[in-house]
């Protein structure tokens, strides 16, 4: 599984991504730089956190017009896994590959903490090694996380499944609707989430549950 | 555009007097010069002379510190000190203020401040892993206080969280005496192979000279001098002398600068800091010996007819100014553009000994470097012990609490006590993912992974033991700084300074600075603990009322096995606790005493620096020993608070204990060398030898439980409850003055 970290000015998350995947067996990395749009040789695409050129405008709004992102949406298209993590979380949903909008967090500042996050599906090729409804325990640290869809695109969201991961009821700590904070598309090969999986893949950094999630990339390449 | 004034106006209507400069300084630039100098030359010398920049009241002190050891690889006078930690790395750390800006504009003084260290860091060619803070700012209940701690928070957050670099841990002091004049204090960690190491030496006449960074604007003219001023009802007006950050160019020029290193092209870096331009190419031509041409029309600018005056003393952020191997300007340039960042070549190494600036074609100054960096005046300030007021000695209440409960939940929501996570959750303290102990604890743990070894790193200072008795204060700032490192598990390697004072004018002001600097000296000395650098901020005065003294420390401990690193809170059911160290009857300074009397007063705690050493000792040899399951350093609120914070909603303590103190003295006194431990039960007789060996009073006081938090004193049940509800005490002191006004 050979993947592509692209890397923004202002990507701050795209090291920890990169030492992650040269954690797991089977997989390699490679960075890839804002302006490159030759993304055939990878199969995975990883969209890092980080404040993209500062988050000026939006978080993500400049980053989604980027010459990069122009060759990811081919790429997600074609059926190639695209993975954005916090602020390429931001970025997936300003380039138009995720439906709503995340907004300020409701508390109107940045949050660092870790919270439980619980797995809304698990038949995707992102979270199968997890069970439904298991509880993991994920970093998140950012400023606009506040996922927001309308009705209809909730019901849709719904009906199809592409609720990846949420907060629960009695822990949401940025406002987001029901919860959500991590979102499939609708053939299920894009996701993004606001938590760092990536973070969370050491016992000395708190937690081990990230690991799942590149676990169950790897599978769903090797398969 | 007015004209300048003429060399002669500014003598003969002194004014140099503006730019912070005294008819004695400026009579001796006379005499250096053999001439007046002229406008822009008079701005020159006015910063590179401030205090900011040339220590001159404080240099007699700063040379008392310790500096040298096996592992100092660059003591003070770089940008930032560096030590070794072994296998070819070294760590690279300072600590900075920004005072004055944060009193005026909180939110951009605060993340300037932020911007400013880290480049002091990565000027030496490492990569910054880690930021603390040290806030100091008046008492919660007044809105201005809030609104100042509030937005320098945000402004911490902003940049230290844009650029990337978790901010791990720090800590947050409220006291009146910082109403109008809150500080700032911030540190910055990197980490840098030996090799790649760079120095701020111009040499090599002939080598260019590559201005990297935001392009030169208006603001922060005068910054280095308006920190060296007391603050008036004026200083408001001077909010064009705080500069504005950005954080996303910072970030930008981190990235370039790292690259850069790489091309192995790079003679000499230095930070375009403190008075910009000027700092950067006088100290860099000082140190290398050389000279520094440099042509202010390559300059780039952000604003149209800039002068000389102009240009040289903007503060604008994210600068750095580098001196490349002629021939290879092409291949770093090409770096400079992939980050899309202005750059240029402004001038050239000489060997003329002088700052030779050029504009339009002319020579508009011409200064030679030693006035400026070697020739500054020294101040030896007078200071003399003020009249004490005669308040009781003894420091304990009359009487004792009726209600034991109730007076340890008044200290836990106290917000000097109380958990200061609304304010560190708003930093991204993970980013990185090598910080194995966030902030809250009592040292932050980094792990580098490159050598397979951690950091320990805390910041500390308590500015009321310094200010009821400086020379006390003083030991216990450094000796409680390393005694956190140690309750992590490190053995603390070296310290960094932040000095914060009122104005050294006035002899009570520089008594305290004498008298607590000499106590930090004398410490270092015992502990053998070089100071690698370091900031003096002075002035520290509004409405002729100065701050408290207040010394900071940032100490750095080496955990060379990864399996010592030790929480501060409990971890098994059933471990036994132990407090290790002596308790007497010392409530002067202390929380307690603040909230009993509203005021404070009587002696601080006393310390004996050998007591210290070997307490520091004992516990490293139990935690390397494998012994130690959490260690938590006792400090403010005293014993009983720290057994609250130790516990967690699965395990607290159950505790009970003999003295002839009363209760209140032994739970609350703040007596220094003091750490509570929690061990496995078998481990109790290889502690005792440690602590016999050690020569360390050590006392077995209860065990980690899972249901009430319970201490007994004497036979008698004082205290009971449960522990979610103290711990929503503690939780929630700090918090609700935020959330809930």
């Amino acid at each position: 599984m050979h993947c592509a970290v692209l890397v923004f000015p202002g990507s701050n998350c795209d090291v920890d991504l990169y030492k992650v995947i040269l954690q797991i067996k089977g997989a390699t990395a490679e960075y890839v730089w804002h302006t490159d749009t030759d993304l055939d040789r990878f199969d995975v695409l990883l969209i890092p956190g980080g404040f993209s050129y500062g988050d000026y405008l939006r978080p993500g709004a400049l980053a989604g017009v980027s010459p990069v992102i122009a060759s990811v949406k081919k790429a997600a298209n074609s059926g190639k896994l695209v993975l954005g993590i916090c602020n390429g979380f931001q970025i997936l949903i300003e380039a138009g590959l995720l439906p709503g909008a995340l907004l300020p967090n409701q508390s109107l500042q940045f949050i660092c903490d870790v919270v439980p996050v619980k797995v809304t599906q698990s038949e995707s090729p992102f979270t199968s090694s997890y069970q439904l409804g298991d509880i993991l325990r994920l970093p998140i640290a950012h400023g606009s996380g506040n996922y927001y869809c309308d009705e209809a695109t909730h019901k849709e969201l719904k009906s199809n499944g592409q609720i990846a991961f949420s907060f629960t009821p009695e822990n949401n700590p940025n406002g987001s609707d029901a919860g959500i904070t991590g979102l499939l598309n609708e053939q299920r090969n894009v996701l993004g989430m606001m938590p760092h999986p990536e973070r969370a893949v050491k016992q000395w950094l708190g937690s081990t549950d990230g690991l799942g999630l590149f676990q169950s990339m790897l599978e769903h390449h090797t398969a | 555009m007015p004209q300048e004034p003429s060399p002669q106006q500014i003598s003969e209507q002194k004014i140099y007097r503006e730019m912070g400069l005294i008819p004695d300084e400026y009579n001796r630039i006379v005499e250096l010069l053999g001439r007046q100098p002229n406008y822009t030359e008079t701005g020159i010398f006015a910063v590179m002379w401030s205090e900011h920049c040339s220590y001159k009241n404080s240099k007699p002190l700063l040379k008392l510190f310790p500096t040298e050891g096996s592992q100092v690889l660059q003591g003070p006078g770089e940008g930032a000190g560096i030590v070794d930690i072994g296998d070819g790395w070294a760590v690279v750390f300072k600590v900075e203020s920004h005072n004055h800006p944060t009193a005026v504009e909180p939110y951009q003084g605060a993340a300037t401040g932020v911007g400013g260290i880290l480049r002091d860091i990565f000027s030496m060619g490492a990569r910054p892993i880690a930021l603390m803070n040290s806030l100091r700012f008046g008492t919660l209940d007044k809105a201005h206080n809030r609104y100042l701690l509030s937005h320098a928070v945000s402004g911490i957050a902003a940049y230290g969280n844009c650029i990337g670099v978790p901010t791990v841990g720090g800590e947050i002091f409220l006291e009146t005496c910082y109403d109008e004049n809150p500080l700032v204090n911030v540190f910055c960690l990197g980490i840098v192979k030996h090799d790649q190491i760079q120095h701020g030496k111009a040499s090599g006449q002939g080598n260019p000279i590559l201005y990297l960074g935001n392009a030169t604007g208006r603001d922060g003219i005068h910054g280095a001098t308006f920190a060296s001023e007391e603050l008036s009802e004026g200083s408001a007006s001077k909010r064009p002398a705080v500069q504005v950050g950005d954080p996303f160019a910072g970030k930008r020029l981190l990235q370039a600068c790292l690259e850069i290193y790489q091309t192995g092209t790079v003679v000499s870096v230095q930070d375009m800091g403190a008075a910009g331009l000027t700092c950067s190419s006088i100290e860099m031509g000082f140190k290398g010996k050389t000279g520094i041409d440099l042509n202010l029309d390559k300059v780039p600018r952000r604003a149209e007819s800039m002068t000389a005056y102009e240009i040289m003393l903007s503060e604008s952020q994210e600068r750095m100014l580098f001196v490349i191997e002629k021939g290879r300007e092409s291949e770093v340039q090409k770096i400079c553009d992939k980050w899309e960042l202005p750059n240029a070549i402004v001038g050239e190494v000489t060997n003329s000994q002088h700052l030779s600036l050029f504009q339009d074609g002319q020579l508009v100054a011409n200064l030679p470097l030693n006035a400026c960096c070697e020739l500054t005046p020294v101040y030896q300030r007078e200071g003399n012990p003020p009249e004490k007021e005669t308040l009781p000695k003894n420091s304990s209440p009359e009487k004792e609490p009726e209600n034991y409960l109730a007076a340890l939940k008044q200290l836990l929501v106290h917000p000097n006590i109380s958990d200061k996570s609304w304010v560190y959750q708003q930093y991204d303290s993970m980013v990185g993912t090598q910080t194995a102990q966030g902030p809250g604890g009592d040292a932050a743990v980094i792990i580098l992974e490159e050598c397979q070894k951690a950091l320990a790193i805390s910041m500390d200072g308590n500015s009321r033991y310094v200010v009821l008795d400086p020379y006390l204060g003083g030991m216990i700032t450094v000796a409680e700084a390393a005694r956190n490192v140690v309750c992590a598990g490190g053995r603390p390697l070296a310290l960094t300074d932040g000095l914060n004072y009122g104005s050294p004018e006035k002899p009570e002001i520089f008594w305290q600075m004498q008298e607590s600097v000499r106590a930090m000296a004398e410490a270092c000395e015992f502990l053998s603990l070089p100071v690698t650098g370091g900031n003096v901020s002075l002035y520290n005065e509004s409405r002729g009322e100065a701050i408290y003294p207040t010394p900071i420390i940032g100490m750095v401990g080496l955990i060379e096995n990864l399996n010592h690193i030790t929480p501060s809170n409990f971890q098994s059911r059933g471990d036994q606790i132990w407090l290790l160290g002596e308790t007497f009857a010392e409530l002067g300074g202390s929380c307690y005493q603040e909230i009993r009397s509203g005021k404070i007063f009587g002696n601080a705690p006393k310390l004996a620096l050998d007591q210290e050493k070997r307490l520091q000792e004992a516990v490293l040899v139990a935690i390397e020993s494998g012994l130690v399951s959490s260690a938590h350093d006792l400090s403010l609120g005293g014993l009983a608070v720290a057994l609250v914070k130790a516990s967690s909603e699965f395990f607290t303590a159950s505790v009970s204990f003999e003295s002839v103190l009363r209760a209140d003295e032994f739970l609350f006194s703040e007596s220094q060398s003091r750490i509570l431990i929690s061990i496995a039960s078998q481990f109790s007789a290889s502690l005792q030898s440690i602590m016999a060996e050690h020569k360390i009073p050590s006392m077995m006081i209860g065990e980690v439980v899972s249901d009430q938090f319970s201490i007994s004193f004497n036979d008698e049940l004082l205290i009971e409850d449960q522990i979610q509800s103290l711990k929503a005490c503690w939780r929630n002191g700090f918090r609700d003055y935020f959330t809930k006004t």
